[in-house]
């Protein structure tokens, strides 16, 4: 924290205490609230899917399945999938922050559809306990994957009411997204034009768009699983013509740019944690703001390189391979800006930024071992095996539950109006660093040694590097649960943060911590650019 | 015992070196790449550490020459890694022309072989040693995926098509298969082991099943008993397209099409006869689904195979 010379007090009317009782809550239309109830919702998730992995990992300490029976095995790691993935990590950004955020960052009251956002809220919520419910009324083991035609016509376990809940979640994305995407082209206040909007906000545009435009599809891929299920149509059943690869097609036509949708966000929170833990612009604005737009448009182009082993032909095989080659380009881009972004600037040691430390160098790794993913010849080695759950984990757990958390505590002063337990956060950021590469970073070796995904059994000499990555989710495991512990304490007990603790420039940080329910007192007028540091500098000298 | 290293597989096909050399080309870079960028945020991050509370970063401007060369520079090196990676999957899905052929029939949970000279295994493969090995698979229920780690090779297995691989082994060995596309309870028991002989000892394994029928004599056989041989006849008086020479040939279908007629072909024409008609002829042949198993139906296709025009004089070369 910047140095204070005394606490600021807390201000008389804010979106917290404008109104009490559970009904102001759930009926809230405040989006700022809306969010809070995302954050109680995704928290709750990550927990759920973050018990599975513990069990996961507890079975995997041994070469033998002895912990947990095989079908067992196999439900906890489909619902650590489908938890984690469609109830956390393409919520997590988006609901809470964004929804924290957007107004704010554009000087808006709230989004363009309140009503919607808490539409949206409800509906993720009946979406999740839906599959909760799948879960604890015995389970479903197909993978998050869902592959025909194991799960239409070989898997007894529920499949239908897992698609369900998946299905109903996807409605509460594409409404979020339309809401963001409406308020952004709309509600932007007097001066704020495109190329004055903070990098978050460009990212979760494009975020947006792909909520928009690829979520429909997985809404009706998962209804053609369950209608063949029920009325045993033959979409995917090769005995009566249909074709089961068909189903990877429509599955991955989402599920891959859904990789963005969890990504894209996550890059979004780094611009700005690396923009205020420099006191500077970020390097090359437009070219990041254009990555992240490049990204959403070639994500969607890129579904095949999921099937390269699958029976694909040779040359879409070759067609995939480099379009996928040419997706790491935009990343790349994000990466060298964020890194040149920190030279001659007025670097930060806090929380937020160690988190924004983290993130590049794990988004580095799985960026680039990305890279042996989409070189065919290296694929067919090692798809379906350990390092492609180590890649995906460095993009998912290392990128956005980085970002994520990144944001959450750079935000959080804004969110609460009170500072959390610096010495603590900085600990607990140390803490998940280690504890992830010890978990993953073994996961690479195994994959190349040919250790396949969703084995519940193994040969023996795997067994020390597999131990190693269970020794590092337990640590991981701690790391995640210190947060939190002092940030609900910081409610009750934390300083208050005054309106710009980290002295950084952006519309959210010139209104109070937390803001009145309407945000602003007056409609912000935006005469500068982003990220003006000097003319914030300024600011304060005249002030003085 | 399989052979085992902790830390690199075995490497024991002629593409699993060729596949190593671009792994360790993408070590290379990634550790540079790293190394790179975690170093310069460890010196930034130290050399311009805020050093007062109020000090904010110098404004610099937009530097065209940095954008353009971080942008054109990855980009090179990616099209190199896409053509390298690609050459060798070019390589991986060619077979050459002279293969020694075994099919694969991958069921829940467990891989079934079958030899041309008709011996049958379970969970165990043996083949010789610097021949070339093409595994014609297919798969009874959901699909599995046939991986050899010491290879260097995989595939989907999947039900209703028949997907081919090659490999050359390099060393005799015994090598594992896994089944590396989640099938469902039992997929991490669906694993097996190549052995990989001398090709004495091949020899010597292969006369041990001389008893036994080869595939194609199983699929003659298989041929009379459903009674296909009353209809499909050498003597051009049958009620079915003559099968003598079919196999690889172009087949003119009544919609004036041409297919070559592979295994895929012959076996559809068995389980949906109706799908690709040859012209000429009725569509009055009854459906054989759910009557011949994958098993079967890899014999009958053998036998089509083996079946050649009388007046070329040809015999079955294998």
């Amino acid at each position: 924290m910047s140095a204070m010379p005394h606490a600021p007090a807390m201000p008389a009317h804010h979106y917290l205490n404008d109104n009490y009782g559970i009904k102001s809550w759930l009926l809230t239309r405040d989006h700022k609230r809306i969010a809070l109830l995302y954050l109680a919702g995704v928290t709750f998730f990550f927990f759920v899917g973050g018990a599975m992995a513990v069990l996961i990992r507890l079975e995997l300490a041994t070469p033998a399945g002895d912990l947990v029976s095989d079908e067992t095995y196999n439900k906890l790691f489909t619902m650590h999938g489908v938890m984690m993935v469609f109830f956390f990590l393409i919520p997590a950004i988006p609901s809470v922050l964004g929804n924290f955020l957007v107004p704010i960052m554009i000087g808006a009251k709230d989004l363009a559809f309140p009503k919607l956002n808490l539409a949206s809220w409800y509906i993720y919520m009946i979406g999740g306990l839906f599959t909760l419910y799948s879960l604890v009324a015995g389970g479903v083991d197909t993978g998050w994957t869902f592959y025909t035609p194991f799960s239409t016509v070989s898997s007894n376990t529920n499949v239908v009411s897992t698609a369900l809940g998946v299905f109903i979640t996807g409605f509460s994305s594409i409404l979020t997204g339309l809401n963001f995407i409406v308020t952004m082209h709309k509600m932007r206040a007097p001066g704020m034009t495109w190329f004055r909007m903070p990098l978050f906000l460009w990212s979760t545009y494009a975020t947006s768009l792909i909520n928009v435009l690829g979520t429909p599809v997985i809404a009706i891929t998962v209804l053609l699983v369950a209608a063949e299920r029920i009325f045993h149509f033959g979409f995917f059943d090769p005995r009566v013509g249909g074709d089961p690869v068909l189903f990877q097609h429509l599955f991955w036509f989402y599920s891959h740019p859904a990789v963005y949708i969890m990504i894209l966000p996550a890059m979004g929170v780094v611009s700005e944690l690396v923009a205020a833990g420099c006191r500077k612009a970020i390097f090359g604005y437009k070219f990041v703001a254009f990555a992240s737009l490049a990204i959403a448009v070639l994500g969607f182009l890129v579904w095949g390189h999921h099937m390269f082993v699958a029976g694909e032909s040779v040359y879409a095989a070759m067609i995939f391979s480099i379009l996928s080659f040419l997706v790491a380009i935009p990343s790349a881009v994000k990466v060298f800006n964020w890194t040149a972004t920190m030279y001659r600037g007025s670097v930060s040691w806090e929380t937020p930024m160690l988190y924004a430390y983290g993130f590049i160098g794990l988004f580095t790794i799985g960026g680039l071992t990305g890279l042996f993913l989409a070189a065919i010849a290296v694929d067919v080695h090692v798809t379906d095996t350990y390092f492609i759950i180590a890649h995906f984990h460095y993009i998912m757990v290392g990128g956005t539950i980085m970002g994520y958390l990144g944001g959450l505590h750079y935000w959080w002063p804004k969110i609460s109006g009170r500072l959390y337990n610096e010495a603590l956060a900085k600990l607990s950021a140390g803490i998940i660093f280690i504890g992830f590469n010890l978990t993953f970073f073994p996961q690479f070796i195994l994959g190349y040694l040919g250790m396949p995904r969703r084995y519940h059994a193994y040969p023996p000499d795997f067994q020390v590097l597999n131990v190693l990555s269970s020794a590092g989710a337990s640590i991981l495991g701690v790391g995640y649960l210190i947060p939190m512990i002092y940030l609900m304490w910081s409610l009750r007990y934390g300083r208050s943060a005054g309106a710009n603790p980290w002295g950084a420039v952006g519309l959210e940080w010139t209104t109070t911590s937390p803001p009145p329910t309407e945000n602003f007192d007056v409609v912000p007028q935006v005469t500068w650019e982003p990220y003006d540091y000097p003319a914030l500098k300024e600011a304060e000298h005249r002030l003085v | 015992m399989p052979s085992v290293n902790l830390l690199f597989p075995e490497a024991a096909s002629t593409i699993a070196g060729r596949v190593d050399t671009l792994y360790f080309f993408l070590l290379g870079l990634t550790a540079f790449f790293s190394l790179l960028i975690a170093g310069l945020i460890v010196r930034y991050a130290i050399k311009y550490r805020r050093r007062s509370p109020n000090e904010i970063g110098a404004k610099l401007p937009t530097n065209y020459t940095l954008e353009i060369a971080w942008t054109v520079i990855p980009l090179a090196i990616t099209m190199v890694i896409f053509v390298w990676g690609a050459q060798i999957f070019f390589a991986m899905s060619r077979p050459p022309d002279e293969t020694l052929n075994i099919y694969v029939v991958g069921k829940q949970w467990m891989w079934k072989f079958q030899h041309l000279d008709g011996q049958r295994e379970i969970n165990e493969l043996h083949v010789p040693v610097d021949r070339d090995v093409k595994l014609i698979a297919t798969s009874e229920d959901v699909i599995h995926d046939f991986f050899v780690p010491a290879f260097r090779v995989k595939l989907d297995v999947i039900p209703g098509r028949y997907v081919a691989i090659w490999f050359r082994p390099t060393k005799p060995g015994r090598y594992r298969i896994f089944c590396a596309e989640y099938c469902g309870t039992r997929h991490s028991g669906m694993t097996g082991d190549v052995i990989v002989m001398d090709p004495t000892d091949y020899q010597t394994w292969l006369s041990g099943g001389a008893t036994q029928q080869t595939l194609s004599e199983a699929g003659q056989q298989l041929f009379s008993d459903l009674a296909c041989n009353t209809c499909h006849r050498s003597d051009l008086k049958g009620r079915g397209p003559v099968l003598e020479g079919v196999f690889g040939s172009a087949v003119t279908l009544q919609s004036g099409e041409k297919v070559v007629a592979d295994e895929a072909y012959i076996r559809e024409s068995i389980l949906n006869p109706a799908a690709k008609i040859t012209a000429g002829y009725q569509p009055i042949m009854p459906t054989f689904q759910g009557q011949v198993s994958e098993e079967q139906l890899l014999a009958l296709v053998e036998y089509v195979k083996s079946l050649h025009p009388p007046n070329t004089g040809e015999k079955a070369a294998q």
